[in-house]
């Protein structure tokens, strides 16, 4: 008796409470701006749409069918336009030009500030050796993060400048041309410039690419002690740029009038010139130091050979390396 | 659906507090405030790109002959590395349309972002409380320059190659990205800077909230930005490498140009007199120092000490959440642009080879034009742009009030 009047009344307040929630709800403020409907953008939207998932079918058939890098280009770089365009007509036509305001965030929070420095001070109240504590830790956290970054020495030697150093001239070795062919004397001709190499050696190794032009005999001017150095007129020089170290590359050697300015070596980095007929010294440009020169002769068959090393230190002038 | 996918993520989550606020979140507009997302995108594709070029790159620089499709290269001995660039470009299906567009979304990512610099700069948007996302973003430009660099490539010991390209492809870009996520994380905890306008003020933000007008807006900017970068990788030739030929170090054969965005380092290099500084036989200080390490050096030491230098100078330590208009603070925009001046003449040194080849002045004469530039041209554009500034200024604030108008 007592359960059925329990189940009568639990019916009753569901029954009163479920009409009374549908009528409490009352509609919420609006947090959006209303905007007028554009069903016609709508539709234009939609179209893009259908554009762009057709365009993307076409970059697949395009890829799977030979792959044309500049039908895959338009057809991916399309669809994505189409995609910007009907993002950007939602954005204008089917969003309000809300103008939302928001406070800026306060300048600072003034209780939290003062509360991490409350905390602090009283965390570390108990400590009476506050000096040496620090010192302790600096000394173990510096010695620590210099033996985590230790293990990286392991990639060294960076720079082998031993190297650098090596020296692959010699007195009676030969030059040749890249592909191992001995340069003779009479190959050089004038106002051309030609690239040698230490016969046998290796080519990579930054002394070995030599330069190598005829001067006209009458031009030559070398430095005292180098009179020898230049059979028939033909100089050698090393290849590497004393400034940034790049490639002496081109020769300016003109063969037109009226402005015949001297025949020079140039560095197409940074446009540092050097005259062959005077021991490779600077005639312009950033370069500090000459080009260092390789004393040659001419071999008992014509061909050309070195007399000895460098005048000097071959590259660019690194702390310590000088002439 | 949606009240039930909010329920879901706030239960678990808690998110409904933050995405109440995010869907609002309120953004300031005007156009020069898109040169930053420009950069943002563009990194997007950068990476995506980058990601699948890292599938087929061999960044090794063995030696291997060429057998493949290009037959102007047929037979030549050249490093794997260069074999597999070529391989990208003939033989990957829409290889060469990735890689193209990875290099023109490094080309836009740089413009874009110096762009967003200057923005920053000429409209005071980095004075407190915003300095420290200002510094956080001058190291973004340099890891970025840093990434073009490594990844130019170079040539040296083998091991040298593979250790550039992990930096290339690892170390750089999470540093890039992680910054850019501080970055982005202090503009948002400051909130957006705006121009001044009725009802903008320092205290209160005006603009469109993120839902629902920003998303398409900014939606539509990040797939305009990948349509231009796809198109002109799939349309405008960028790097063709294999026109070049494999570089030989020995023969020190190289054609290739420093992309442009090293203008500014191979100018300084290219206009500095040529000494060094020299101890007996000793060098102490390379000529390439002073051009390639000090100058740029400096720029980036200009950058990170502005918003304290004008601290000093005008000893305002306030909040500032409006700009300003950069012809209102004449004196900003003029060692600005005067500064700016100074980096643009060593950057089109950079190219006087070129000119000389197309417009005819000799190599040699350009040289003391431009020096005689860099000592003109900065001091010029600082007085003309001052008094530009301040008869801008004064017209419009007679405008507004004739009163107004400082005598």
């Amino acid at each position: 008796m007592r359960r059925l009047g329990r189940w009568a009344i639990a019916g009753a307040v569901l029954l009163v409470g479920r009409g009374q929630r549908r009528r409490q709800l009352p509609p919420p403020e609006p947090v959006v701006d209303a905007w007028e409907p554009a069903p016609r953008a709508e539709l234009l939207v939609a179209g893009l749409l259908l554009l762009a998932a057709a365009l993307a079918v076409a970059f697949i058939v395009i890829y799977a069918g030979g792959a044309d890098t500049q039908l895959l280009g338009l057809a991916l770089g399309l669809c994505f336009g189409t995609l910007a365009v009907a993002s950007i007509v939602t954005a204008f036509r089917l969003t309000p030009p809300e103008e939302a305001e928001e406070p800026y965030p306060e300048r600072f929070h003034s209780t939290e500030v003062a509360e991490v420095e409350q905390i602090a001070s009283e965390s570390g109240r108990p400590l009476t050796r506050r000096r040496l504590l620090g010192l302790t830790a600096g000394s173990a956290g510096l010695a620590l993060g210099v033996a985590l970054l230790a293990p990286v020495a392991s990639l060294g030697p960076v720079f082998d400048t031993n190297q650098l150093r090596r020296e692959p001239w010699r007195r009676g070795v030969r030059l040749v041309d890249s592909e191992g062919r001995v340069l003779r004397a009479d190959d050089i001709e004038l106002d051309t410039l030609h690239t040698a190499f230490p016969e046998g050696a290796n080519p990579e190794i930054l002394a070995s690419p030599i330069v190598v032009v005829r001067v006209e005999p009458a031009r030559l001017d070398l430095p005292v002690g180098r009179r020898n150095w230049a059979p028939g007129g033909i100089v050698a020089y090393s290849k590497v740029c004393t400034h940034a170290g790049c490639a002496v590359a081109l020769y300016r050697a003109p063969h037109f009038e009226p402005s015949r300015p001297r025949p020079a070596l140039v560095c197409p980095c940074h446009y540092s010139t050097f005259d062959p007929a005077t021991g490779g010294t600077v005639l312009f440009g950033p370069a500090g130091r000459p080009l260092p020169q390789l004393p040659l002769a001419v071999g008992p068959k014509g061909e050309l050979i070195a007399l000895g090393g460098f005048s000097g230190a071959v590259g660019p002038s690194w702390s310590g390396v000088r002439e | 659906m949606i009240r039930r996918a909010t329920r879901f993520l706030d239960e678990r989550a808690g998110a409904a507090p933050f995405l109440r606020k995010a869907l609002r979140y309120v953004f300031p507009d005007h156009w020069s405030f898109l040169l930053g997302e420009i950069a943002l995108y563009s990194f997007v594709v950068l990476v995506l790109t980058g990601i699948y070029l890292t599938l087929f790159f061999e960044p090794s620089l063995k030696d291997t002959v060429y057998h493949g499709s290009y037959e102007p290269l047929q037979g030549q001995k050249m490093s794997e590395a260069y074999r597999s660039v070529v391989d990208i470009s003939f033989k990957v299906n829409a290889g060469l349309l990735i890689r193209q567009t990875h290099h023109w979304a490094a080309d836009v990512f740089v413009v874009a972002i110096v762009l967003h610099l200057l923005r920053v700069f000429f409209t005071g948007a980095f004075r407190k409380p915003r300095d420290y996302s200002v510094v956080m973003s001058v190291p973004i430009v340099g890891a970025s320059l840093a990434v073009l660099v490594w990844g130019a490539g170079y040539p040296g010991i083998p091991s040298f190659e593979g250790r550039m390209y992990i930096a290339h492809v690892f170390l750089l870009p999470i540093a890039i990205a992680v910054l850019l996520s501080l970055h982005l994380l202090l503009v948002v905890a400051r909130h957006h800077t705006q121009f001044p306008g009725p009802k903008r003020t320092e205290r209160r933000v005006v603009g469109l909230p993120m839902v629902p007008g920003y998303v398409p807006r900014t939606l539509g900017l990040a797939l305009a930005v990948a349509a231009v970068l796809v198109l002109l990788g799939g349309l405008v030739q960028i790097n063709p490498i294999w026109q070049w030929g494999p570089y030989s170090v020995a023969n020190g054969t190289n054609g290739a140009q420093p992309d442009w965005y090293l203008g500014w380092l191979i100018g300084a290099l290219r206009l500095m007199p040529g000494f060094d500084v020299t101890i007996g036989d000793y060098t102490l200080v390379p000529n390439p120092f002073w051009g390639g390490v000090l100058f740029p050096m400096l720029v980036f030491a200009f950058l990170f000490a502005w918003p304290t230098i004008e601290r000093r100078r005008t000893d305002d330590r306030d909040v500032h959440n409006l700009l300003d208009h950069p012809s209102d603070m004449s004196w900003r925009t003029a060692v600005g642009a005067s500064v700016f001046s100074f980096v643009a003449v060593v950057f089109l040194a950079g190219s006087m080879d070129r000119i000389a080849v197309s417009v005819g002045v000799p190599y040699t004469w350009q040289i003391w034009i431009f020096r005689a530039g860099l000592l003109v041209v900065p001091p010029l554009v600082f007085v003309v742009t001052r008094r530009i500034c301040s008869e801008l200024s004064e017209r419009k604030w007679s405008e507004v009030e004739p009163s107004m108008a400082r005598e």
